[in-house]
């Protein structure tokens, strides 16, 4: 008894004089530790959310920092290297002593830091569309869960002013995001009365160049008569020569219209989208949304990036409302201590920059309004269809049978991110 | 949806009194009376000025079920006014303007839009954007406009226009659409095009068809085509066949004729998979004929052989940019430009790498794979930070866009064709190179014997870097082919690094016509795996053949002979 005494008032020594040494570390600066990938195969995507981070810091800094301290950001580079991420992350918490982390885009490099921060009770914002079945006590997602993209993206191709769609292409590239996806998505278009003979589930490898022949075969499965559209969460730099080829061996939206959620503005600068109008992607953001918050931003970021050029994308604006929650969060709480911010951001409220305003549900995931857009000749997307309202994004799918019973919600009295019964 | 717009055309005298469907014939009696009547002048202005401006401004509504209906009543009396206005909001180009709110047909010409008006055909006015609010189109109106457009051009006096407009009707086969089309089979007087046409009325007859005989002479007329479409009729047509209970023979009629379709289909199947082939082929060609020098003829083992292409496509990126102030979009010349112009960059760089780095490693294969594997990423990281991370865009010269499409489902893609007969010429060159000039000759005798070539005088330093520029010239000329295909990106080359290296060891180091032999057959056996196995287990199994392969001829397909191979 007397030992476990000790030991107590020993840990919490400990704990204080840590407390104290964060607290004097922090006396000069808040710092925001930034993990994305600036070169390899993501660096394409991800080196366009560093600097998002970097111009929200930038600004936050210019009207006068938060808590009355300048935030400081650390980058560092994981080099598209999944084990690396991992590492960095704990060089990040351990040695730089961020408050929080903004990083990740493929799901292998969030599930590769997952224990990192759970391990030493940081704070992520992950801001990537993914495929939920995931809610982390340390973790806030930003990005779309599926029922934020996929089905309501299926259900517009189902729909009359989608085009009826029958039979649907289920076309990916080879990892844990499509595979789950696509999992949810055929159990919810069987759900809907598509049989299995009516879905086409093919999948490539990262940086696929060759699709002459999956083209093909998409062909030649929708020329059975029925009308058929094609559900694409091919990833990365596979998706340029794709729509080169869909381009090149004429297959119109009008008839076979591919609806993509890996595909935004940024995927379409290296493309001539001429021939590619009418072909549809699912978001919660895209740049062409006409609203004052959302001029101001692209301005801002413009600016910032000294290219008139550059496009805004749905990672940024969830980038965006992530750093906007946390930095509330932290006023509201007064303090950067990661238990205290974390209590704080639940229900915390952020304008969106497509209107309407994003909430943090006590499942780590955001409401966000859903649009899907058309492409259109100038590379951006024209809004076709959005949901009324917003759309609280499910940690668990409804659509597979082992997790629709689950439930993340990290509030008393469940306190638990897959738990079938509350924890107390 | 689509039978909305035909049950109105069938409105118009001729189709309906010639009709031979059932339906048509139902209403025909009493629409012909009335219709003769009148005898409106074929295809005349339908509408008033007034009536087309107003009927237009519908189409300006937020529903699309009410746009598709406002499409329906435009088509419907076949004024020739109406088809440049659908096609123009079938391209984007139908707007409101905002000061008069007046329905114009605006192009684009840098920031200035030209007014068109919609009732005279005349330019009237121009503004910039803000002043214009688009008509907006989802798919479904496409669909609707084009399925509209092509029955008002069933009777175009272009002849392009009329088969496109067949085609489309083929598409669609609405049965409805029936009576239009035996109107214009009575006037067509082209002999290929009527025959599509009546081919196109089988295709809509089967379905129609009362009797068995008007049945099995659709059927007759189906079973001697090659299209996706008719087997997808006849297989609809045997479905339903079957599950109504038609006479025996028809249904055993319908099934040879499936049969016997699908049969042929299988061919040109198989005859697209070899083209296929063939083109992935040519790109591994192009992607590994730079490393057959380098690797095959010198023996380094060159990582950075893919930044080679890349650089080669961030050259043609570079001239297009350069140039493209002084030529007209869609010009070839750019990437005539490019392919000198990327064969000498990438020749320099690989000339400078191998001056500064390789020529010390020479014999220390490991050295050698690790030194230009930092080369790679150092490259990668300079393109990185010159031109950032995000893809470039290249666009496409006119000629290398779009295909030949047969109606067997054939699809020939222009860029892959140009690609082919690129990488031939291209291969042609180096063969060309090494066996007829001094410079080639030289290069071989330093590759089959290096201390004997420098006896007799050969400077080996200086052969040893030409070489390895020309390796890599030649990647950075694979680099502008693609660009067209690819992406413009940093990594560009890590995606073909892997599959030149297999290309050039299966296909015998050394050899050139092992290389070319080694690219087409991997090409061909991995397209032919792909429907079958899927681009991932397709990978997978060229790679596991090629090592069995290897295993049992280590020096691969063509492997050189004598005293050559020395260490």
């Amino acid at each position: 008894m007397n030992k476990k005494l000790q030991a107590l008032v020993g840990a919490g020594a400990l704990a204080l004089s840590t407390m104290a040494m964060s607290a004097a570390q922090a006396a000069d600066t808040i710092k925001v530790g930034v993990l994305h990938s600036l070169s390899g195969t993501m660096a394409i995507s991800e080196t366009t959310l560093k600097d998002t981070v970097l111009m929200l810091v930038d600004d936050l800094n210019k009207n006068g920092g938060l808590l009355g301290k300048q935030v400081e950001a650390v980058v560092v580079d994981p080099a598209s290297d999944w084990p690396l991420f991992a590492e960095k992350a704990r060089e990040l918490i351990e040695k730089d002593q961020v408050s929080v982390v903004f990083g990740c885009w493929t799901s292998v490099s969030r599930k590769s830091v997952l224990p990192v921060f759970e391990e030493l009770n940081s704070m992520l914002f992950y801001p990537v569309q993914y495929e939920g079945e995931e809610s982390s006590r340390n973790v806030f997602y930003t990005g779309a869960a599926p029922n934020q993209q996929a089905i309501p993206a299926v259900d517009y191709l189902m729909s009359e002013d989608g085009g009826g769609a029958e039979r649907i292409v289920l076309l990916g590239t080879d990892y844990v995001y499509p595979r789950t996806t696509n999992k949810i998505l055929r159990s919810y278009l069987n759900g809907k009365g598509i049989a299995d003979a009516d879905i086409m589930e093919n999948y490539t490898p990262f940086g696929h160049s060759d699709w002459q022949s999956i083209v093909a075969d998409v062909k030649a499965f929708a020329s059975a008569g029925k009308k058929t559209a094609v559900v694409s969460t091919i990833n990365g730099d596979a998706n340029v020569p794709f729509y080169k080829e869909l381009a090149n061996q004429g297959i119109k939206a009008e008839d076979i219209p591919v609806v993509a959620f890996s595909v935004g503005e940024e995927e379409l600068a290296g493309i001539d989208t001429a021939p590619l109008v009418g072909h549809l992607a699912a978001w919660n953001y895209f740049q062409s949304v006409e609203s004052d918050a959302n001029s101001a931003f692209i301005k801002k970021w413009h600016a910032f990036i000294g290219d008139e050029k550059r496009v805004t994308n749905d990672p940024m604006e969830a980038t965006y409302i992530g750093f906007n929650m946390w930095k509330q969060a932290v006023e509201q709480a007064g303090t950067t201590d990661v238990d205290a911010v974390r209590q704080a951001m639940y229900g915390q409220e952020v304008a969106n920059l497509t209107g309407g305003t994003a909430v943090m549900n006590t499942n780590h995931h955001l409401s966000k309004p859903v649009l899907i857009g058309e492409v259109q000749d100038d590379g951006q997307f024209d809004i076709v269809w959005e949901t009324e309202g917003t759309v609280v994004g499910d940690a668990w799918s409804d659509f597979l049978p082992e997790s629709a019973k689950l439930t993340a919600d990290w509030t008393y009295p469940w306190v638990c991110g897959n738990c079938e019964k509350p924890m107390y | 949806m689509r039978k909305g717009i035909f049950s109105v055309l069938r409105r118009s005298p001729f189709a309906v009194c010639t009709a031979r469907n059932m339906a048509a014939r139902m209403m025909g009696v009493v629409a012909c009376v009335v219709m003769l009547a009148t005898v409106a002048p074929d295809m005349a202005q339908a509408f008033s000025d007034e009536e087309l401006r107003n009927i237009a401004e519908q189409l300006d509504d937020n529903s699309a079920t009410k746009k598709v209906a406002v499409i329906e009543k435009m088509a419907a009396d076949g004024d020739p006014r109406v088809a440049p206005i659908l096609k123009a909001m079938l391209d984007g180009d139908l707007y409101v303007r905002d000061s008069d709110e007046h329905v114009v047909i605006a192009t684009k010409k840098g920031k200035v839009f030209t007014h068109i008006d919609i009732v005279s055909g005349e330019v009237a006015g121009e503004s910039s954007s803000k002043e214009l609010s688009k008509i907006k189109v989802n798919n479904r109106l496409r669909g609707a406009l084009r399925d509209a457009l092509a029955t008002l051009n069933l009777f175009s006096p272009d002849i392009n226009v009329r088969t496109a407009a067949v085609e489309q009707i083929m598409d669609a086969r609405d049965p409805a659409m029936l009576p239009l089309l035996l109107r214009a089979i009575e006037r067509e007087e082209d002999e290929t095009l009527l025959a599509r046409m009546q081919l196109a009325e089988a295709t809509m007859a089967l379905a129609a068809g009362e009797t068995t005989d008007e049945r099995l002479a659709a059927i007759a007329v189906l079973a001697s085509e090659t299209t996706p479409q008719i087997r997808a009729v006849l297989s609809q047509f045997v479905a339903s066949a079957e599950a109504e209970g038609y006479q025996p023979e028809v249904v055993e009629a319908a099934k040879d004729a499936l049969s016997s379709v699908e049969r042929r289909l299988s061919t040109w199947q198989t005859v697209g998979d070899v083209y296929r082939g063939i083109s992935l082929g040519s790109v591994l060609l192009l992607a590994a004929v730079g490393l057959a020098i380098t690797f095959g003829v010198m023996g380094v083992i060159n990582m950075a052989h893919g930044e080679m292409i890349m650089i080669g496509a961030y050259t043609t990126f570079v001239v297009q940019q350069a140039l493209a102030p002084f030529l007209p979009s869609g010009s070839a010349w750019s990437l005539a430009i490019s392919v000198p112009a990327a064969f000498l960059v990438a020749g320099a760089v690989g000339v400078v790498i191998e001056r500064c780095v390789i020529r010390f490693l020479y014999g220390r294969p490991l050295e050698t794979l690790l030194a230009t594997w930092g080369v790679s990423l150092a490259l990668q990281q300079a393109i990185r930070s010159i031109f950032g991370a995000t893809n470039q865009q290249v666009t496409a010269p006119d000629f290398m866009s779009g295909a030949i499409e047969f109606s067997t489902g054939l699809v020939l893609t222009y860029n892959r064709l140009w690609i082919i007969l690129f990488s031939v010429i291209v291969v042609a060159g180096i063969a060309g190179v090494l066996r007829y000039t001094a410079f080639g000759l030289q290069m071989r005798a330093v590759t089959q014997n290096r201390r004997m070539a420098g006896s007799v005088g050969i400077r080996t330093g200086y052969v040893d870097a030409l070489t390895f520029g020309l390796g890599s010239g030649i990647a950075g000329i694979a680099g502008v082919a693609l660009s067209q295909i690819s992406n413009v990106s940093p990594n560009l080359g890590q995606t073909y690094i892997i599959d030149s290296f297999m290309v050039v060891v299966f296909g015998g180091v050394g050899n050139l016509w092992g290389t070319v032999l080694g690219a087409f057959s991997l090409g061909i056996v991995n397209k032919f795996l792909e429907p079958v196995a899927g681009a991932v287990l397709a990978k997978i199994f060229v790679l596991i053949a090629l090592i069995l392969f290897i295993q049992k001829r280590p020096k691969g397909l063509f492997a050189l002979k004598g005293r050559a191979v020395e260490a």
